[in-house]
């Protein structure tokens, strides 16, 4: 028994070590800090961004929303059971999803516009075809041990997913099958967000780290930590080199991939609420995250530097999202209304 | 947030595939829980109405490792999700109870009697198997299924208490000997130093590039696609969702008959801002139609649709490119290292999905080092960019006064430099612009 101890205690003293070195790896490429680099940027003053559009229509906390790719439609998700497809520029519902079970947690619209896709607390990615007369489920993608809480499509035929079961995983939606499982999250999979290319996406989970995966491979290529709770939200910066994470333990961080480190932080003293989403402006200068404090406030991601609020709902701001074209911002909170802003 | 519970980690033995694990520090560790002075405590667990003997909770089972061996609760959580997953321990609903030994009944046996008491609860990989097997011993599958009858009807002769033991081990047994088909990508215990250790020298060893060029190159993102952030600079004609005029998404639809000043600027900022527009991949083309290249772009766009499309048709379309760029004397040849050609050949034989990834990469650097800086350095692409549409603004008509203030005190810099983008535009010229592309393509 004490042999077996000692066993363990050796093998993670040499871990703390291999630990310690990476740590001084990055401090050696660590040369500037964001601050420095962003100096000679304009600053970007006071962002005061107009509310344009409430959308009236959940009768109960609306959890998830997603922008279609041709950045006019939009579906969000509530756990009165149903899913909205609204074309938000007219504020009408196009498309109304009745699910099997209420709890959901995450909602999905293929590039295509042809499929949408939500999962929660039945632990199953439903896809929905919602181009046919009314809305038809494709697949029913059963597999996790726990809760979905992020879904996103890579085309019609392949989704991914993230779980509470601590894992992530690929399906193919032709056999409804997993094509590959990424497991390397000791904690609950939050949040995930693919690359442009399609290549490799990231992962925020409870163990208060983000991961970037292959998407073929299945193998967990970098590991990223320093948040002290949860990460509730994830996003990359759009040239594709940085990872933005949102946590619980009320700030959010800029991971730089090539530096392999944290590069910035986003924290207020003011601010005690745990982030619960976030999205970027097209071209990466604004950070949109909501918090559990009701609002969702704005920060420069280069200056770091909060620049704005977004205040209006009644409720946490649950889910935030920037469609492609950066018109604007699109909040949804537990008041069950979802506001477009810019 | 999240139900971090123990729950989740009892509820479903889901093995992945006969990976060799430290079963050796697995088997220690359940020694261990069985020593009578230092190991787990015991005791009858209530299942409903049923009393099982000798079982214990997955709580107990959490401190006591944390007890044991020094761990936090997240290891021990994952130390006994494995021992979960490997059979060691096996969950009885609510309660668990330890194994000792697995039942011996055969393979097909136990999927017959599982198929029989629950009609349809087999797993997908269970009913394949079950199905082959049929058809494999079809001669003795009517013993098989006596055999499982008799099985099931003296089990129903135990004690209830027995009878949910007995199942239980039985699953857990089979789960070991016969696991579910392996998945392409394989469970890693990783919580356990040995591993960690693996991981952190494969960290070691990565290449870390300068922080200081990282962050330069997210200014320099921002700064060169501040003009096309609508939230940042507004756009033109007008945001539709402010003036309720789609005029912009009009006319920057996918295919359009000229396309925007700025849509065109954006193909300079990088090879894939090009590709993925629509317009720019067709003005690429007509480009390299001129340079005799074109087969490569034709080549690309062909591989794409492998990697992207239906896998009924990944056969035939790989097929096609074969026939089309790669075979000895093809039409639209393409020029591949023969490294890579030799090696997409012999992955031609058995087509996949990714069979030509190697050889897309190679033609697509091949066309961003060299076609594609040319491109943009071209009369085509100039023209483009001077007949390109620099939408007016709209004013809006009801409340003119009401200039939607963004900053409310704006940089004296910022507005110097639209001062002379406008300038710039009104001179129509592709001059200025010309020197701002040109400038830091996006790697």
């Amino acid at each position: 028994m004490a042999a077996e101890k000692a066993e363990m205690d050796a093998l993670k003293k040499e871990c703390d070590a291999l630990r310690t070195q990476i740590e001084a790896a990055r401090k050696a490429v660590n040369d500037s800090s964001m601050s420095a680099a962003s100096g000679g940027a304009t600053a970007v003053g006071r962002v005061q961004l107009k509310l344009r559009k409430t959308l009236k229509g959940h009768l109960a906390k609306i959890y998830a929303m997603h922008w279609s790719a041709d950045s006019r439609q939009m579906v969000s998700a509530s756990q009165d059971g149903k899913l909205l497809v609204w074309d938000t520029f007219t504020g009408n519902k196009l498309v109304a999803v009745p699910l099997k079970s209420a709890w959901v947690m995450s909602v999905a619209f293929a590039p295509s516009g042809n499929l949408v896709a939500s999962g929660g607390l039945d632990n199953i990615c439903t896809v929905y075809n919602i181009k046919a007369a009314s809305p038809k489920t494709l697949r029913e993608l059963d597999a996790h041990t726990g809760y979905l809480s992020c879904c996103r499509f890579l085309s019609d035929t392949e989704i991914l997913t993230a779980s509470g079961d601590t894992t992530c995983c690929l399906w193919d939606l032709e056999t409804g099958k997993q094509k590959v499982i990424f497991t390397n999250h000791i904690g609950d999979c939050m949040s995930l967000a693919l690359s442009s290319d399609m290549n490799t996406f990231i992962s925020g989970a409870c163990d208060s780290l983000a991961k970037l995966w292959d998407v073929r491979e299945g193998a967990c290529k970098q590991t990223f930590s320093g948040h002290t709770s949860d990460i509730n939200a994830i996003s990359f910066f759009p040239s594709g080199n940085a990872v933005i994470t949102g946590s619980d333990d009320c700030t959010c961080k800029m991971y730089d991939l090539r530096a392999d480190q944290e590069v910035i932080g986003y924290q207020d003293t003011n601010l005690n609420a745990g982030v619960t989403s976030l999205a970027l402006s097209s071209s990466g200068r604004l950070i949109f995250a909501g918090y559990d404090d009701f609002n969702c406030h704005i920060w420069d991601s280069l200056k770091g530097e909060k620049v704005g609020v977004l205040s209006g709902h009644d409720n946490r701001v649950s889910c935030t999202g920037v469609p492609a074209d950066g018109m604007g911002v699109c909040t949804g909170s537990w008041d069950s209304f979802l506001k477009l802003w810019n | 947030m999240g139900p971090k519970s123990c729950c989740c980690l009892f509820t479903g033995v889901g093995a992945c595939g006969g990976e060799q694990m430290s079963t050796k520090t697995m088997e220690k560790v359940i020694v261990a829980m069985q020593d009578p002075d230092m190991g787990m405590k015991m005791r009858n667990q209530r299942l409903l109405i049923t009393v099982i003997p000798h079982a214990m909770t997955g709580r107990d089972i959490i401190d006591w490792l944390i007890q044991k061996y020094s761990i936090c609760e997240e290891e021990a959580l994952h130390l006994g999700g494995m021992l979960v997953r490997y059979g060691y321990i096996y969950p009885l609903k609510e309660p668990r109870s330890l194994v000792l030994r697995a039942d011996e009944s055969p393979y097909p046996i136990y999927l017959a009697k599982k198929n029989i008491r629950k009609q349809g609860e087999l797993m997908e990989y269970e009913k394949e198997r079950y199905s082959l097997l049929h058809k494999r011993i079809n001669h003795t599958w009517d013993f098989v299924v006596m055999q499982a009858r008799e099985q099931l009807r003296a089990s129903k002769q135990r004690r209830k208490a027995d009878r949910i033991v007995l199942e239980c081990q039985e699953q857990a047994y089979w789960l070991i000997n016969r696991p579910p088909v392996c998945l392409l990508s394989l469970c890693v215990c990783i919580w356990l130093p040995c591993f960690q250790i693996e991981i952190c020298r494969r960290a070691l060893g990565r290449n870390r590039v300068k922080s200081s060029i990282c962050l330069e190159g997210f200014v320099k993102y921002s700064e060169q696609y501040q003009n096309h952030d609508p939230i940042m600079q507004g756009c033109l004609p007008s945001n539709p969702w402010i003036s309720d005029d789609t005029a912009h998404w009009t006319m920057n639809t996918d295919i359009v008959p000229t396309p925007t000043r700025l849509r065109v600027e954006r193909w300079s900022f990088s090879f894939m801002e090009l590709l993925n527009d629509s317009i720019g991949r067709r003005e690429f083309m007509t480009y390299l139609e001129k340079e005799f290249s074109a087969e490569n772009l034709c080549f690309w766009q062909a591989c794409e649709e492998i990697r992207h499309g239906e896998s009924s048709k990944i056969i035939e379309k790989v097929e096609e490119v074969y026939k089309n760029f790669l075979a000895p004397g093809a039409a639209r040849w393409v020029n591949i290292d023969s490294k890579t050609m030799d090696k997409t050949l012999e992955g031609i034989k058995r087509p996949h999905r990714f069979v030509m990834d190697d050889a897309q990469m190679h033609i697509y650097f091949l066309m961003k080092k060299d076609s594609y800086p040319r491109y943009l350095k071209s009369d085509l692409y100039k023209n483009m960019l001077a007949k390109a549409i620099v939408p007016q603004e709209t004013k809006k008509s009801v409340f003119p006064f009401m200039r939607r203030q963004r900053h409310s005190s704006p940089s004296p810099a910022q507005a110097i430099t639209q001062a002379t983008e406008e300038d710039g535009r009104a001179k129509g010229a592709g001059q200025a612009a010309g020197t701002n592309s040109a400038g830091g393509s996006q790697v």
